[in-house]
């Protein structure tokens, strides 16, 4: 599916030119779901289910900013995947330390 | 992707840039991606603390919750603006994209600002690095509070002064000087902010340098690559709003 219209420079550098629409579609779309967070701010939900459901809708919403307003989606295939997957693999390393703090809940500090 | 191609005659004789993409905005790439650790680790730190402290203060009532909640607007709408001017200068509408930039940059003080009132409000009620008022037994809560979003803020502050850069170039020093000076005085001495407002004055600095060691026009490259920064501090706040705030709202 067409997003754009892409060209290469005298530089060899792929160019980018963009529909102004889905720039104000992401934005709303960012905007809903920043509303649903908020909204289960409210709800008083146990934290570690909170959490869970709070970073999801986070990752959605950094997804959108990455693909869209970064441009991530129209770079090429390669950049896509050397970039992201380090990254990913790096944050999710860190996630190990959230089992250590449902244990500290449930056992205590030992 | 997009499904078109054409070819600059001229690329065939060079061999291409890494990922077909400009060696200044992979740089940007680059650097986004060692930051991201950086706030990643400080996240991490903050919601471990959080789920594993039964008695984690809930010290954000309805008015930071709006608050916070008109920062996070402020700052995906500058996102929104930002992205426009990068569009309008790849067109090579130079001009809107000064205006875009500019727009955005009113965005991103407004949340400073804001954040500023929010930080002075949670003082004035006890909070410090080292402890809080609404749980003594989490002295924690004040330390990775104020890194995390102390951090973020400077994060906002230094991309204001870069997007000016790029848009208003000479211009800007004399208006960053002012700011400073307005910051600096007009907060009383007792305040965090009487102190950081001289982080505007190391960046008049070395924007200073940049500008008259390395004058330049900016092009459609250095507008986009000075986006991808903004972005990304838009990104981390799509973290810390709902980790930090609506994680511990206080529910009446």
């Amino acid at each position: 599916m067409a997003h754009g219209m892409q060209t290469l420079n005298h530089e060899g550098v792929i160019v980018h030119e963009h529909k102004i629409g889905q720039f104000f579609w992401v934005w709303g779309g960012l905007l809903a779901l920043t509303a649903i967070e908020v909204y289960l701010g409210y709800q008083n939900l146990q934290p570690l289910k909170m959490l869970f459901i709070l970073l999801g809708l986070s990752i959605i919403k950094s997804a959108l900013i990455i693909l869209y307003f970064m441009h991530m989606k129209f770079e090429i295939r390669s950049m896509r995947y050397v970039l992201m997957t380090a990254l990913i693999v790096c944050l999710c390393l860190m996630s190990v330390f959230f089992a250590d703090a449902a244990r500290i809940i449930s056992l205590g500090v030992r | 992707m997009a499904d078109v191609a054409m070819h600059h005659p001229a690329a065939q004789a060079f061999e291409p840039p890494l990922f077909r993409t400009n060696s200044k905005k992979l740089g940007m790439w680059l650097f986004i991606m060692s930051d991201s650790l950086t706030f990643g680790a400080l996240l991490f730190a903050y919601s471990y603390g959080r789920i594993s402290n039964l008695a984690w203060p809930m010290p954000f009532g309805s008015p930071s919750i709006m608050r916070a909640s008109i920062m996070t607007f402020f700052l995906l709408s500058s996102s929104l603006t930002m992205v426009l001017g990068v569009a309008a200068a790849g067109a090579g509408r130079m001009a809107a994209a000064t205006r875009w930039i500019l727009a955005t940059m009113a965005l991103g003080a407004g949340f400073v600002v804001l954040h500023s009132i929010e930080w002075t409000g949670l003082i004035h009620e006890g909070l410090t690095p080292f402890k809080n008022p609404w749980a003594a037994g989490v002295p924690q809560f004040g330390g990775t509070f104020f890194t995390l979003t102390g951090m973020h803020m400077l994060h906002v502050s230094m991309g204001v002064i870069y997007l000016g850069v790029v848009a208003l170039r000479k211009k800007w020093i004399p208006i960053l000087l002012v700011l400073w000076l307005l910051a600096w005085l007009l907060t009383p001495a007792s305040s965090p902010f009487h102190y950081g407002a001289h982080v505007l004055l190391l960046g008049a600095i070395v924007a200073s340098m940049i500008l008259y060691f390395k004058p330049k026009q900016y092009d459609a490259v250095d507008i986009e690559v000075s986006g991808l920064y903004w972005h990304f501090v838009d990104l981390v706040w799509m973290f810390i709003f709902p980790l930090v705030y609506l994680m511990s709202t206080r529910i009446t």
